[in-house]
């Protein structure tokens, strides 16, 4: 397992801070949310995003994909998480993305990787039900019904989930709620009868969605995967995700680190910059240590999951874990040591608190993968 | 890649012949090799291990052939380290000869100090320590007093030392004395080689809070020191004594690395055994949470070390991570120890004694002297100045 970039990496790399710093700066999410943007996020730009093949890098060869891998796509996202752009990357590229090409058929890799390639379907998982994650809790039923199956059922921080032509639905087929059995995941239309989707306005101003899915009608092509066998590749596409996830808000706290070590140097207080006060340099000097460590256990966990090692969920938990824990640190400090200001909307430190505490919570925090570590380690 | 598969190969087979069986197992805390005169083998096969490896000059295997070293390049030390590991051989010899004279010979020192001093440390004949620290001149060491004065063909020193690690089992100390006491502090310091055995030279042992006594104070009275025993230049040892200190913080920085010696068991296993566990889970959820933070943090920091070294390896320079290596491995080595003790509860809280393991006692006393690891090479507050000054450039 590498952890310094090949060259191509690097390249993609450096093409994805450009992209994100020329066409994405945070003030376009300002503008998205102050305008109320029906979409949440700029469709041209995302089809810019698709023609650069990023949409293809988890997405075979043979569909119109590079397989480029997780690696790449870390780039991307990381670049993504400095200017704090909203795009479909996370719900889309990555996730669906995944989830169709370890799971689906063929008939569904040529159903759904077109339009997924292309930048033209948005996908969205339908996973969570309660308020803190948890993917082995799964209420949400699917009962055969002639040879399909009816879903019935409510699912909440649905990333994308208004924007979604298409829902990964994680539904339970038989078992009881925590079963790890009997758990299917379903592709449903977004706009097919019975499924309700309500955007909901949360503080990072990204687009989320709760679901409601009452007496919805699916076929028996519908099921990706085995029946009641959805929680393996669930697990394998939550590690992407988690990595994927980790690795764009390692690029929001390296972004907000260095906005609030370069105020250090320019803020002058006492006749002095503030960033000759001790109290403030070793606290900076902390942060950029958890920076920097974290880096490497988001590329390590990358390079793991293209690697299939048997380690890449241990990785793919430490990399949530130490980016969920980083991104508290440095948004807080962020926000304090900018003083008066970090507290106003108008200076952009905010937005990186507001993102961190959403990323945090989205796909497991800190507790929740240092828990997951201790079970995966055996104790 | 061929002649380092030849020697990947060789350096299997021989090491294979020549490692006996009890060096390749962890290495009790008391059987470290240290070297020097006054070395006692509680292991006898310490001994023949430390002789087999400088014969090969393996116990430095970067340093030049010329004075005994392996003369080996970066690409073959690497595969010797990676075949020591893979049967789990102990390191042959440690020490400051080693980690830290030594390198800053190879830079600094004259053909002389070299062809004099280099073979004597990777043979472990002689022990080195070190005269830095001062009762006034700790964090602030360029604060130092020890005077030297020339006269002649020699050096007249007098001054105290203190926290000379394992001083009193030293042959020689290299010391910072101030050589021009009207110059500004850094600039009026030079860096002598001093035998312990000469007259005027007197250590005298401190016990930590561990019980142990690493260190000592280190007393210098009119000790006629021959001005041939002066590294660089006279008023230039400054430099000298930084550079050194980057071999120290380096060495320190490597703490708890894969391999270092370690308590008797995984922590969590320490932790079930004290507490219980439910459905393979400790059965206290705060202390298996402390764990996980521990060891996760290792896990990520060792990622870190790796990724510094495939840089390097890469060809990339010494980015601004490694400044960060010494705090950051001291800090969690304490972690660490802390972990061990609440998981253990009060069996890691015996002193001494027959009704305790003896695996505890160790780790009770190493919990102890962890403490150090953030004050000892400069403190982790001195650390953090120098990544926020270095590193991140904020002023002074
Ligand atoms: C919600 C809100 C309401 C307020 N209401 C009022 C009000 O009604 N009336 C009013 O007059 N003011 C008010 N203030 C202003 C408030 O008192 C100041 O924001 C505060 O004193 C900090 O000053 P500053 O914003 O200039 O930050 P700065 O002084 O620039 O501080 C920036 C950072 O540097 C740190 N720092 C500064 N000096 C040192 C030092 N010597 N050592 C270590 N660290 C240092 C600070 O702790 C902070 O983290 C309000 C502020 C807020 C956020
Ligand atoms: C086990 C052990 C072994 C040692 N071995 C050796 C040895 O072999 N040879 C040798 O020469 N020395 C040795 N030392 C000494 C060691 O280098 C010093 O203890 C260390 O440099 C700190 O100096 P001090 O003890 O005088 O503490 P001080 O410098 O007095 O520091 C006291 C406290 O103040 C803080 N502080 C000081 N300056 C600053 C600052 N500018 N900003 C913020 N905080 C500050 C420190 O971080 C510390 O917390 C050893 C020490 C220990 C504990």
């Amino acid at each position: 397992m590498a952890l310094v970039l090949n060259s191509e990496a690097q390249l993609v790399r450096d093409s994805a801070l450009e992209f994100f710093a020329d066409k994405s700066p945070i003030l376009m999410l300002r503008k998205l949310r102050d305008s109320r943007d029906a979409d949440g996020f700029s469709r041209p730009l995302w089809r810019e995003m698709a023609d650069l093949g990023w949409t293809g890098f988890l997405v075979p060869e043979a569909h119109g994909g590079s397989e480029f891998g997780m690696v790449g796509l870390g780039q991307v996202l990381e670049a993504a998480g400095r200017t704090l752009a909203a795009t479909p990357l996370l719900s889309t590229a990555l996730i669906a993305a995944s989830a169709i090409d370890l799971a689906g058929s063929e008939a569904q890799k040529q159903k759904y990787f077109p339009g997924l390639v292309s930048g033209d379907a948005i996908f969205a998982l339908a996973l969570e039900e309660g308020a803190h994650h948890n993917p082995n809790r799964i209420a949400t039923t699917a009962k055969r019904d002639g040879d399909g199956f009816v879903l019935d059922g409510a699912k909440r921080f649905v990333i994308d989930g208004h924007v979604a032509n298409q829902l990964i639905v994680v539904a339970r087929t038989s078992g009881g709620q925590t079963d790890r059995n009997g758990i299917t995941l379903f592709m449903v239309p977004a706009d097919a009868a019975g499924v309700a989707i309500t955007r909901s306005a949360m503080i990072d101003s990204r687009n989320a969605a709760r679901v409601t899915l009452a007496g919805v009608r699916v076929g028996a092509d519908a099921v990706l995967g085995r029946i009641d066998g959805g929680a393996d590749p669930l697990e394998a596409v939550l590690d992407r995700a988690r990595a994927g996830l980790a690795a764009e808000m390692l690029g929001s706290s390296s972004e907000a680190f260095e906005r609030t070590v370069q105020y250090l140097k320019d803020r002058k207080q006492f006749g002095v910059a503030i960033g000759s006060f001790q109290a403030l340099k070793h606290r900076a000097a902390q942060m950029f240590c958890e920076v920097e460590v974290t880096r490497s256990a988001v590329t390590a966990a990358l390079a793991a999951l293209d690697e299939n090692a048997n380690d890449a969920s241990l990785l793919a938990s430490l990399a949530k874990a130490k980016a969920s824990d980083t991104a508290y640190l440095t948004g807080n400090e962020g926000v304090q040591m900018h003083g008066g200001i970090g507290m106003t909307d108008e200076h952009e430190i905010g937005f990186f608190m507001k993102r961190a505490r959403v990323a945090q919570a989205m796909f497991g925090d800190g507790a929740f993968h240092r828990d997951r570590y201790a079970a995966l380690t055996g104790y | 890649m061929a002649v380092v598969d030849n020697f990947r190969a060789e350096t299997r087979v021989w090491l294979e012949a020549n490692c006996p069986a009890s060096m390749r197992t962890p290495m009790p805390t008391d059987e470290g090799s240290s070297g020097g005169l006054r070395a006692e083998y509680k292991n006898p096969e310490t001994k023949i291990w430390l002789d087999r490896m400088s014969a090969k000059g393996w116990t430095t295997p970067t340093w030049p052939a010329e004075y005994g070293g392996g003369g080996l390049g970066k690409d073959e030390a690497m595969v010797l380290e990676e075949e020591m590991r893979a049967i789990g051989c102990r390191s042959p010899l440690s020490g400051m000869g080693i980690s830290m004279l030594g390198p800053v010979l190879l830079e600094y020192g004259t053909e002389a100090q070299r062809v004099e001093h280099l073979p004597a440390i990777i043979k472990g004949e002689i022990r080195w320590c070190q005269g830095y620290s001062e009762p006034g001149a700790g964090s602030d060491l360029a604060g130092l007093q020890t005077r030297a004065v020339l006269q002649g063909d020699h050096y007249l020193v007098n001054g105290h030392k203190i926290w000379t690690s394992n001083a009193h089992l030293s042959d020689k100390i290299f010391c910072l004395v101030r050589t021009d006491p009207a110059a500004k502090k850094h600039e009026g310091i030079s860096f002598l080689l001093i035998d312990m055995a000469w007259e005027g030279v007197r250590a005298r042992p401190i016990t930590l809070i561990s019980g142990y006594s690493v260190f000592c104070e280190t007393f210098l009275e009119n000790v006629r020191v021959p001005a041939g025993n002066l590294v660089g230049e006279n008023n230039k040892g400054w430099t000298i004594a930084k550079r050194l200190l980057e071999h120290e913080r380096k060495g320190i920085g490597g703490i708890g690395a894969p391999g270092a010696p370690t308590a008797d068991k995984p922590v969590y296993v320490i932790a079930k055994d004290a507490v219980g566990e439910v459905d393979g889970k400790i059965a206290d959820p705060a202390l298996r949470n402390q764990i996980s933070v521990q060891l996760m943090n290792t896990h990520a920091f060792q990622l870190t070390r790796r990724r510094a070294a495939e840089a390097s390896e890469a060809g990339q320079p010494p980015g601004p991570m490694s400044a960060m290596f010494k705090y950051y491995a001291t800090e969690l080595n304490k972690t660490r120890y802390e972990a061990v003790l609440a998981a253990g509860g009060d069996q890691m809280l015996g002193w001494e004694g027959g009704e305790y393991d003896p695996n505890h006692l160790r780790n009770t006393r190493e919990w102890l002297r962890s403490k150090a690891n953030t004050i000892e090479g400069g403190t982790s507050e001195v650390q953090l100045n120098i990544i926020a000054k270095r590193v991140l450039g904020l002023p002074d």
